[in-house]
């Protein structure tokens, strides 16, 4: 081992430059970045994810962040006002999550994280079941398979490899590569940039590589894991990790809707047609604190956050709409009153949720209840009731 | 020279005084640096220690508990911080298998001094996997210590003596407790060794074991109970593996009773070892079987209904009016 060896990250001085393999860092996402509308709201072309968008999808895909816009700014509110015991924003992150989650067919399944209001919403599920998850009613009101939508996975990373499992079933049930778009499937999995450094996930990779699974790992780099930036989880470009997994990586500009929709489209495409995974990084970032109990002023620059606000993935739709005549004023006043509906329903829906008994404790424990736990649910429920109402 | 602080200023100070006194000590776990942790335990450490003794790791505990293992080897005391004690899993297999059997395996030649720091147990309106009480599954591996602090002056003392200690201690930070009570350190006074057993409150007629965030019920069910002309002595044991069973022994040969509470599920829980070791070592003076009162055996609920499954005042009352009715 030379002396160099042993210099600060910031200077490998051992082995190849990285800059020089990788090339330069960019705070923009770099030149590899897939774009389809610019911060400025204007189309551009791509030469391989480039799509037709007829006037309805675009509005569809707008009417879409902007009510989940809304949900998250109620959620937050609702969290001040103490009707929710915390609430993991989305602010920033809608265009990533719209554009994955209209991408999906029914018969895929999605693998989220527990900032996937967005998905969640495009698979049809009442917000106010998400909401009753942090409110802590339950650990999530929807079934699975229903929705075709797991649920919210708080340990970092571990759903990754529960989503190649599922894709390895799927691949056993003869439901990819059959050449039937109608039945083809596939799987995605959520997670964020610090979960990339987890074991698990790239233990998911592994498997997915080694069973060709038909799974898309999409990753939302926000570029934060709570206080810790980017760097501190990878020296390269996330999405060139996938590339030492033998599969595939693409990085999307996850602020442009079109364009996050056009490469999980395409991922999912390969996924069903039996190519195997690949990892797309969506090229984001979190407007808003990493949960409502953190406090991003300690370690982030607010020059930052105004940086990205200029590339806000909302906006940047609405430019293009109004410039190009495709949406007219009503068009925009009928949705902001929908998104007030929305905001009410949520608002009064959220404080009307009841708490769920104590003996809920019990339920769904096991399948099949054991003697042992019945008797320990007699016995407090006798103890309750010792209390005649008095007790609370 | 004593100031008034809270838990989580004590556990500040004694990382402080421990990285002052010893430049082998390092921090290490996710959010440690400049946010000092998500309950700013390591607060301000990182200004005045520098990034290389307070280092943001990456987001896998298994690589912080992993690579401590190593730092350790090579003679820096590593103290790393799990976020919550539900994320301690993904380091499971590197604490049970290789911290806890490394100084056994080479004969005593690599010795391990490095702690394990869990802010553990509910009661804080959180999500799932925020709010676990994973000690017995390190209290049931040799070659792990376990220590619970419950108060601001024992997180003091506490974290630097874990620190201190040759071998390798998973170091248990009630959470609830963080922020909570204050009360008076004085820097010059001479702890108590680490792994003892404390008598609270002295009492006549039952023996209330607890440690960590029970510590505090235990201590309000005696306040309750006195007013019932009921004299409850309380034992914070401090440390669950090895456990000091001296104070506990005496206390119970006196009182005849005894009810260990805990937030952990009871089935196979610290309750149970308890149980058993007080009835092997004193059954004729027992009066009433030795009761539990803890977590129920089912996953830590949804935060509306935890209050039901966290042991409170109520129903250690209700074991301890068990225990006098025998
Ligand atoms: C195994 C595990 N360790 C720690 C945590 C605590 N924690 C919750 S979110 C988070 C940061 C996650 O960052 P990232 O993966 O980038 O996702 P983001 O929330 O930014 O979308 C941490 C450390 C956890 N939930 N699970």
């Amino acid at each position: 081992m030379t002396q160099e060896s042993t210099s600060s990250p910031g200077d490998p001085g051992f082995g190849p430059d990285l800059a020089e393999v990788f090339g330069p860092s960019h705070q923009d996402g770099g030149p590899d970045l897939v774009q389809l509308l610019t911060p400025e709201g204007e189309r551009v072309h791509h030469p391989e994810f480039d799509l037709d968008f007829d006037a309805d999808e675009i509005r569809g895909l707008y009417r879409d962040m902007v009510l989940v816009r809304r949900l998250d700014v109620e959620a937050t509110a609702l969290q001040r006002h103490g009707e929710l015991g915390i609430w993991a924003q989305l602010l920033g992150q809608e265009a990533a999550q719209i554009g994955a989650g209209r991408a999906l067919r029914p018969q895929d399944h999605v693998f989220p994280t527990y900032r996937e209001h967005g998905v969640a919403w495009c698979r049809g599920i009442d917000p106010l079941k998400l909401l009753g998850l942090f409110r802590g009613v339950d650990h999530g009101a929807w079934d699975p398979e229903e929705f075709h939508f797991g649920l919210y996975t708080i340990v970092i990373g571990a759903q990754t490899l529960h989503a190649t499992g599922y894709a390895m079933g799927m691949q056993r049930d003869g439901v990819v590569g059959t050449g039937d778009p109608e039945r083809d499937a596939a799987v995605v999995a959520h997670f964020g940039d610090g979960a990339s450094s987890q074991g698990d996930v790239n233990e998911a990779f592994i498997f997915a590589a080694s069973y060709n699974a038909p799974v898309v790992f999409f990753c939302q780099n926000n570029q934060w894991a709570i206080s810790e930036p980017i760097e501190r989880q990878s020296r390269i470009p996330l999405y060139q990790r996938a590339l030492g997994f033998g599969f595939p990586g693409i990085r999307v500009d996850g602020n442009d809707v079109l364009a996050t929709y056009a490469v999980t489209r395409a991922a999912l495409q390969r996924a069903r047609e039996g190519q195997g995974p690949t990892f797309v990084e969506a090229y984001t970032y979190r407007m808003g604190a990493h949960t409502t109990t953190d406090d991003p002023t300690r370690y982030r620059l607010s020059d930052d956050v105004e940086r990205w606000k200029l590339r806000d993935p909302i906006a940047r739709v609405e430019v293009y709409l109004r410039r190009n005549g495709l949406a007219d004023d009503a068009f925009f006043e009928t949705l902001g009153e929908e998104a007030d509906e929305l905001g009410a329903r949520l608002r009064e829906g959220c404080r009307a949720m009841p708490d769920p008994s104590p003996l809920a404790i019990f339920d769904h424990v096991y399948a099949e209840e054991t003697e042992e736990l019945a008797a320990q649910r007699a016995g407090f429920e006798a103890y309750l009731e010792s209390f005649e109402g008095s007790r609370r | 020279m004593s100031q008034r602080i809270t838990l989580a200023k004590g556990l500040n100070l004694g990382l402080r005084k421990a990285m002052e006194d010893d430049d082998k000590v390092l921090l290490m776990g996710e959010d440690v640096g400049k946010l000092g942790g998500v309950f700013r335990i390591t607060d301000g450490l990182q200004k005045d220690f520098g990034e290389d003794r307070v280092i943001d790791s990456p987001l896998a505990e298994s690589g912080i508990v992993g690579t401590a293992v190593g730092l350790a080897l090579r003679g820096y005391r590593p103290v790393v911080e799990i976020q919550f004690d539900g994320f301690v899993y993904p380091a499971y297999d590197q604490i049970v298998c290789q911290v806890a059997k490394m100084h056994y395996r080479s004969k005593g030649r690599s010795p391990l001094p490095m702690v394990i720091r869990i802010p553990f147990g509910g009661g804080i309106g959180a999500v799932e996997h925020h709010s676990e009480s994973p000690e017995a599954q390190f209290a049931h591996t040799p070659g792990i210590k376990v220590v619970a602090c419950s108060n601001p002056v024992d997180g003091y003392w506490m974290i630097q003596q874990a620190i201190a200690s040759d071998d390798p201690v998973v170091f248990l930070e009630p959470k609830r407790q963080y922020h909570a009570d204050k009360a008076d350190l004085d820097e010059t006074a001479t702890p108590e060794p680490l792994f003892t057993s404390r008598v609270v409150r002295s009492g006549t007629d039952v023996t209330v074991l607890a440690y960590g965030p029970t510590v505090k019920t235990a201590m309000h069910a005696a306040e309750a109970a006195a007013t019932d002309g009921r004299s409850l002595e309380v034992i914070d044991l401090r440390t669950l593996s090895p456990l000091d069973m001296v104070p506990v022994l005496d206390s119970v040969r006196r009182t005849g009773r005894a009810v260990v509470c805990h937030e952990a599920h009871v089935n196979l829980g610290m309750g149970a070892e308890l149980a058993a070791r007080i009835t092997e070592e004193c059954f004729y003076a027992l009066e009433a079987p030795v009761l539990r009162v803890g977590g129920f055996d089912t996953p830590y609920p949804a935060s509306r209904i935890e209050e039901d499954f966290l042991p409170d005042l109520d129903r250690l009352l209700d074991a301890v009016d068990r225990a006098m009715d025998f």
